[in-house]
């Protein structure tokens, strides 16, 4: 391989990895500990609507339910962000005017990314020009596994360029890579390639969001902030449905990055189904007693 | 050193809240010995305190057995061994052991609790770790018990007779587990002496004998301090002593049997060297040195309690050690979030700071977790020495605490002479992303275990013991039956 990244790449041990975050599992994470990390979670939460069938009705009942997850009496915070779609960004921004919630897009082919760059450079000007102030591409993994790193970190350069103030999230289906010696080769590039987040998943591949993945995702962005100082985010997205995963993930960001990673603006869930759970759980704790689903809205 | 200017902060934005176990045992005030099936006041009526390490406060009395008690003990394992249990069917024996595994499983939360009380481990080891294991060795060996010719092809594999076992502190069940299940899967009947400041989830143990309704006299646990295992190791009546403790005592014991027709195991002290190259899984290497001289307070006969790591990477290493000891969480055992607990004793605490002391006073560098520690109890923060060299004195005793030495190597020729460079030879590490390596270094190390990029996995199927003074005989798999078995000739 020609292409040289500026910070070595360290090789994984699957076994030790996996062992090491399965240890994030045994937290045992209970009463205001508990309480504090769900919200957190929504606070974290990308509420995403990712599907052929979306509609502005969808998308409509998707941001009111980022607004305010719950009823207020639960002092439940809104969501991290909505992501959507391209199409639908403008009416999702329009939906969201008055918040502080940003439209995150999916961009660049999503989810595949087996398109021309020009038309994935255009698919992301044209969310940014919707209004997305959060960009979710995808990188071609064809590309990567037939070795062709610079054309990988280019391609990410030139999507960041045309993102102007929008924050890039780069996606990378960890589930199409398949080994950790990959994801951490692949976080490094997309790193130094200048993206601002990194995301292991579309949700259209299984498995998704792992931890012992993301372990390998936190573990770039630390050495990289101990290296030069900045701040990278991180979020895992698919496969993430019950509140308990939720707080394995908070356990295991809080003792790989530890508490300046704590915030919505340095990690983040891309889900669609977690937000339910986190509301029965968080519910329980506040009413003592586990509440019906059929009292939660929908989104 | 090369310090970075960017830091990052633990342990505020998402504090957990206190989790302990929580589980109702059954505690006894007292303690008795269980002699010939049932529990017996020691003929002196003398009893000792069981204190937990974690607060510094009594847990229970134990029953303190003299040479009078140990050699009822010894007649009734004779004679549960005449009667009973040698000429008891192979098979027979091993369903014995297996509803002993059962009921450890069933029992085993308890078991764990009593464990982390009494022993100062954190619970998510006695619970994970030490409980599945001991089930684990009774099940293995159950299943040789009727096996036994298979497993020596050509022999006539026998009893060898009444086995006397003394067990140390740091792993209390799983120790009488690895010493008991083989000795009784052979034939033999057992006395079995604890250590002193653990003894009572033996005593738990002993119900479970009782409630599987072993014989009376297959096993009997005698109580009580070093005389007690003098007066036992020393008894006419055993064909077989096994001991893992300290090296000191192992001498003693070795010389006390000499002239005698007693077999003797010895599993003893360790310093095992974990050896870190530079082509090594980083990330992965540090945690299994974390794991390797952290795990159970350091006080594991095999912990990687000295660090060799390659001269090139020395500076990295010592800093992601470092960020990583900051996040270790010491406190209440029977926390469930607790990663590193109590010293297991005053005594022990008091050899742990006078290494630490020498370690300091002879120009090593201490580096510790900045963790609080409770007042009360035994506690040690777990720290590391970097700066030592193979002359240090923490370089070559066993510290059996949370404290690591830390050396450095440059080729792999040398990092085999610094491993190999100790009177123990119990266990050995190599982290290494080239399998080559691992073979190659593996094959030179002069060490009973060798872990290859992992630390401190245990398995019955698997034989563990020492080369040097580390010990001799094995236990565990099928080598571990070798140690109870006369094997004659066909």
């Amino acid at each position: 391989m020609s292409f040289l990244l500026k910070s070595p790449v360290p090789r994984i041990d699957q076994v030790g990895v996996e062992e090491r975050a399965n240890t994030f599992k045994k937290r045992s994470i209970k009463n205001e500990a508990k309480a504090l990390g769900l919200k957190m979670t929504v606070s974290m939460m990308d509420l995403t609507t990712l599907e052929g069938a979306d509609t502005k009705g969808k998308v409509s009942r998707l941001c009111r339910k980022a607004r305010q997850p719950m009823a207020s009496r639960y002092d439940c915070p809104p969501c991290g962000a909505v992501c959507v779609y391209p199409i639908q960004v403008a009416h999702a921004v329009k939906e969201l005017e008055g918040t502080p919630i940003p439209v995150a897009s999916v961009a660049t082919g999503f989810p595949s990314g087996q398109y021309p760059l020009k038309l994935r450079l255009a698919d992301v000007k044209g969310a940014v020009q919707s209004g997305a102030r959060e960009i979710d591409m995808v990188i071609s993994r064809g590309t990567f596994l037939e070795g062709k790193l610079a054309e990988v970190s280019d391609e990410i350069s030139a999507v960041k360029a045309v993102c102007g103030d929008a924050h890039l999230k780069v996606i990378f289906e960890t589930g199409e890579l398949q080994t950790y010696d990959h994801v951490r080769l692949v976080s490094q590039l997309a790193i130094e390639a200048g993206g601002d987040f990194i995301k292991t998943s579309t949700g259209k591949v299984s498995p998704a969001a792992t931890l012992p993945v993301t372990l390998v995702m936190l573990e770039t962005v630390r050495d990289h902030f101990l290296e030069t100082g900045r701040k990278i985010g991180v979020k895992p997205a698919g496969g993430i449905r019950t509140a308990k995963e939720a707080l394995q993930y908070l356990a295991m960001v809080s003792e790989t990055l530890g508490d300046d990673w704590l915030t919505p603006e340095l990690f983040r869930f891309g889900a669609s189904s977690l937000l339910g759970d986190v509301e029965l759980q968080l519910a329980k704790l506040i009413e003592g007693n586990y509440q019906s689903a059929d009292y939660f809205s929908n989104s | 050193m090369n310090k970075k200017k960017h830091h990052l902060n633990f342990g505020s934005a998402f504090d957990y809240a206190p989790a302990p176990e929580t589980t109702p045992v059954d505690l006894k005030k007292q303690y008795e010995l269980f002699i010939n099936g049932e529990f017996v006041a020691p003929e002196s009526g003398r009893y000792f305190n069981s204190t937990n390490p974690a607060t510094g406060k009594q847990l229970s009395r134990i029953a303190k057995a003299e040479a009078s008690d140990v050699d009822l003990a010894v007649k009734s394992a004779r004679r549960a061994y005449e009667k009973v249990w040698g000429p008891m069917a192979p098979s027979e024996r091993g369903k014995y052991l297996f509803r002993i595994a059962r009921l450890i499983q069933e029992k085993s939360r308890e078991l764990a609790i009593l464990e982390s009380m009494d022993g100062g481990k954190p619970i998510k080891e006695s619970r994970d770790i030490d409980l599945p294991l001991v089930a684990a060795h009774f099940f293995y060996y159950a299943g040789w018990a009727d096996k036994l010719t298979f497993a020596f092809p050509g022999r006539a594999p026998s009893p060898i007779g009444v086995a006397a076992q003394v067990i140390p502190w740091n792993f209390p069940l799983l120790m009488a587990a690895w010493k008991m299940a083989p000795a009784l899967a052979c034939g033999n009947t057992v006395v079995i002496k604890p250590a002193e400041t653990t003894s009572i989830t033996a005593m738990h143990l002993a119900e479970i004998f009782q409630e599987a309704d072993l014989p009376a006299g297959v096993v009997n646990i005698i109580t009580g301090a070093g005389d007690t295992g003098t007066a036992l190791v020393e008894h006419d009546g055993i064909d077989k002593i096994a001991f893992t403790g300290s090296t000191d005592v192992g001498k003693k014991i070795a010389q006390s049997v000499a002239g005698s027709t007693k077999k003797l195991t010895l599993e003893l002290g360790g310093k095992a060297a974990n050896i870190v190259f530079d082509d090594a899984p980083i990330e992965q290497a540090v945690e299994g040195v974390i794991n390797g001289i952290y795990f159970n307070q350091g006080h594991v006969c095999c912990a990687g309690s000295r660090l060799l790591v390659q001269e090139s990477i020395h500076d990295d290493f010592v800093e992601r050690l470092t960020r990583r000891l900051a996040t270790l969480r010491v406190g209440d055992p029977l926390d469930k979030n607790t990663d590193v607990g109590a010293i297991n004793s005053k005594a022990q605490l008091k050899r742990i700071k006078a290494l630490i002391e020498t370690g300091k006073d002879e120009g090593a560098e201490l580096h510790e977790s900045s963790c609080a520690i409770p007042d009360d109890g035994f506690w040690c923060r777990p720290s590391f020495f970097t700066g030592v060299t193979p002359s240090h004195r923490i370089a070559r005793e066993e510290i059996f605490g949370p404290v690591l030495s830390i050396l450095t190597f440059r080729t792999p020729a040398e990092a085999v002479t610094l491993a190999n460079d100790t009177c123990y030879g119990l266990s050995a590490g190599v982290w290494t992303d080239k399998g080559s390596k691992i073979f190659s270094i593996a094959d030179q190390l002069k060490a009973g275990v060798i872990w290859a990029n992992t630390f401190n996995r245990f398995d019955p199927t698997s034989p563990f013991g020492g080369y040097k003074e580390s010990g001799f005989g094995r236990e565990g798999g099928l080598q571990g039956l070798a140690a109870y078995l006369k094997q004659d000739h066909c």
